[in-house]
């Protein structure tokens, strides 16, 4: 985004221009536009890594790639899409939104949120710079672990793996400033009247996403650095022949690793009911209910992360707990998919592009939950574990669950945040391209898994020949679609009709009453909740 | 922005600062606290494995011979395997694959191993016993894997593995396998 657009906007706001206004900056707007535009480049940065991968995969046999440079494409595409994709954009959001829906003057800990997002670009270097490296000879490429890193595997890797440990540190630093910031503004900055039962669905999301955080990135943390000092000094955490035991790595990982999917989906969640309640001219049903179930799959999340690896050798009483709590946290999600349909139900709908990615996102993600449940049968998962139908389910929570949510966001307060309507030909053009493409892309994967396809492997049985062709035409379809997205996103920050302060007919909430863009300085005076 | 006219204005926004840090700092506590949480987990994991045999991680020490009588009302299969790691030049297998004991017999096995490489090399053996629970049944009285083993170059070493199941082992279980990974023990230069 270019300065002088947005400055114009604000004669009042002082502040310094060019490099050192985003540089210095602590307004939360700019922060959140940082945070938003650096997740749309690494989206399509790890978009592209994918590229390559279906690429390999659209014929049997080896054609572009060595396997190895096909392993660390896997694992740093699946690190960029998580940690500097869809993390940085729901953060982005948060800065954005959350003082503007409770009627806040800025966020509660400004400098300690420039922080939160510099930390950002120097960890994405650091996580693509061994493929640089290795052109010019030095070290054998980037983390080609995928992106668990599991033991002995990691242990032995070239310095790919120490780079990616250090670039998880500082992706981590920056989850948790960011998080301690949102859990301080939704403590102290409401406005008077707006008690935490009154908080938008978002702000709700947003809070329990952020305990997850500052409780489970610093065992992650732990963990990588235990990996470190085993590479290095010496230590035997993970390596049996010193005592260690490399299951205790997927016990530590994977006690982050669970809770980093309702990180990932819980903002999105609170998305989901205020663009239903818009685009259904009625008020969400369920407030309370939907609170509640958040609360509930927050508390799960942190109780169930041996299903991931349920074919290590548990023993079978442990094999039980860790599938019947799985199984649990299916009672409150479908609570939510009751009151997201409830509250659309004889409401007088319209389907402009962020309601078109709502109700395709519920669909899509309601396939992402169904086959995680068939996963989390221990006797089904001996037979899924490691294979494609695995990729495809984390698909449909991830890209589906996640990034459509996102995009559904993004179409919903673009024009709030520029001041300018999108295109809507162009937004119904990308969600309907989005939506066959992610399907054909990944459905053919569910099959794939079905037959046996193992996931990480550059080379497949000549049986699997014709699905992967068709997933890989596909995927190639929903990476170009992106583009539309990204040209669409452009066009309205430079100019478009003008958006009125409301936006949407059915717009309800506090950022709905300031001015389309808001004011550099918005809600100095904090407004009154009734 | 700020004129004199609000001055109560001020002292509610610094005040607000202070509750802001205040708070942020209470956060950083658990942060702490998970990152202590994750170190303590590892002693916790080895406590939990050892209570419960859970990955088949048998005792690491010599047990006192068997007291008990021997159980003559049935049979339970003791199968062997042997693995070597990376790293290591040896070759390493059990003289017998498998033996029919009577819980609380003490019975001997022997396992060879051969350096084949020219320099004087040093291994550990770690054993593992599937399934899990019968790991802390499987009582070893003397094993090659309570030490460092060290063989010269060429040099072949017969070693012995006494052991006995104890008499309560589950009555489900008629089978249990013992494998023995040889690591190179090796100091990390």
């Amino acid at each position: 985004m270019s300065t002088t657009t947005v400055a114009h906007h604000d004669e009042h706001a002082d502040h310094p221009t060019g490099i050192m206004r985003w540089l210095t900056t602590t307004n939360h707007k700019d922060i959140g536009t940082m945070y938003l535009t650096f997740a749309l480049i690494m989206f399509l940065v790890g978009g592209a890594m994918i590229l390559g991968i279906r690429a390999e995969l659209f014929q049997p046999g080896l054609q572009l790639m060595k396997p190895d440079f096909f392993n660390q494409l896997i694992g740093v595409h699946a690190l960029v899409m998580i940690f500097a994709a869809l993390m940085p954009a729901a953060t982005g959001f948060a800065n954005w939104m959350i003082p503007l829906q409770i009627g806040a003057p800025d966020m509660a800990l400004p400098r300690l949120n420039n922080w939160g997002f510099w930390l950002l670009p120097p960890s994405a270097i650091l996580l693509t710079l061994p493929f640089t490296l290795a052109l010019f000879g030095i070290g054998d490429g980037a983390l080609a672990t995928g992106w668990t890193f599991y033991p002995p595997l990691s242990v032995q890797g070239g310095i790919g793996v120490d780079f990616a440990i250090f670039a998880v540190h500082l992706l981590g630093i920056s989850s948790v400033l960011g998080s301690i910031n949102i859990i301080v503004t939704l403590f102290n900055m409401r406005a008077p009247g707006m008690t935490l039962m009154k908080m938008p669905m978002f702000a709700w999301g947003w809070l329990i996403t952020a305990f997850l955080l500052i409780a489970t990135i610093p065992v992650l943390a732990g963990a990588v650095t235990m990996l470190l000092t085993d590479r290095h000094f010496g230590t035997h955490f993970f390596d049996a022949a010193g005592g260690g035991d490399p299951i205790l790595f997927q016990h530590l990982f994977w006690f982050f690793g669970h809770p980093e999917v309702y990180i990932l989906l819980l903002p999105v969640w609170g998305f989901i009911p205020q663009i239903l309640q818009t685009f259904s001219r009625k008020p969400m049903y369920g407030y309370k209910a939907q609170v509640y179930a958040f609360w509930g799959i927050g508390a799960l999340s942190v109780v169930v992360w041996a299903h991931h690896f349920f074919t290590a050798g548990l023993p079978v009483p442990a094999l039980l707990y860790f599938m019947y709590s799985t199984m649990a946290i299916s009672l409150p999600l479908a609570v939510l998919f009751f009151c997201w349909i409830k509250t659309m139900w004889k409401g007088s709908m319209s389907f402009e592009t962020p309601m078109l990615f709502t109700v395709g996102w519920i669909i899509l993600f309601g396939i992402g939950g169904l086959t995680g449940l068939v996963l989390a049968d221990v006797a089904a998962d001996a037979q899924y574990h490691n294979s494609y139908f695995v990729v495809a389910h984390f698909h449909y929570t991830l890209f589906a669950g996640g990034i459509m949510g996102i995009m559904a966001g993004v179409y919903y307060w673009l024009p709030k945040m520029t001041g300018h309507m999108y295109n809507e030909k162009l937004g119904k053009l990308h969600f309907w391209l989005t939506a066959i493409s992610f399907n054909l892309t990944f459905i053919p994967q569910f099959f794939l898994g079905l037959a046996g396809m193992p996931r990480r492997i550059p080379d497949y049985a000549l049986q699997f020949a014709e699905f992967n062709m068709i997933s890989s035409i596909a995927a190639f379809v929903l990476g170009l679609s992106q583009l539309l997205f990204v040209y669409n996103v452009i066009s309205t920050i430079r100019g478009g009709q003008k958006a009125t302060d409301k936006v949407w007919e059915g717009a309800e909430g506090l950022e709905w009453t300031l001015p389309s863009p808001p004011p550099y300085h918005s809600f100095t005076e904090q407004p009154v909740v009734k | 922005m700020v004129t004199e006219s609000n001055e109560n204005e001020i002292s509610l926004t610094e005040r607000r600062n202070l509750a802001n840090k205040k708070l942020g700092l209470k956060m950083l506590w658990i942060v702490a606290g998970s990152l202590v949480f994750a170190f303590a987990l590892v002693p916790l994991y080895d406590v939990l494995c050892a209570m419960t045999g859970l990955n088949g991680k048998t005792v690491t020490s010599a047990s006192a011979t068997s007291s008990n009588k021997v159980d003559t009302t049935r049979w339970v299969t003791v199968q062997f395997t042997s693995s070597v790691m990376p790293g290591l030049g040896w070759n390493f297998y059990p003289k017998q694959s498998s033996i029919k004991v009577r819980p609380g017999q003490v019975e001997t096995v022997l396992f060879e191993a051969k350096n084949i490489t020219s320099q004087v090399v040093a291994g550990q053996a770690i054993p593992s016993v599937t399934p899990g629970q019968a790991a802390a049944h499987l009582q070893k009285i003397e094993c090659f894997c309570f030490q460092r083993q060290e063989l010269k170059p060429g040099e072949t070493k017969v070693m012995p593995l006494r052991f006995f199941v104890s008499r309560d082992l589950p009555e489900d279980v008629k089978e249990m396998t013992l494998s023995y990974s040889f690591f190179s023990a090796k100091e990390k230069e």
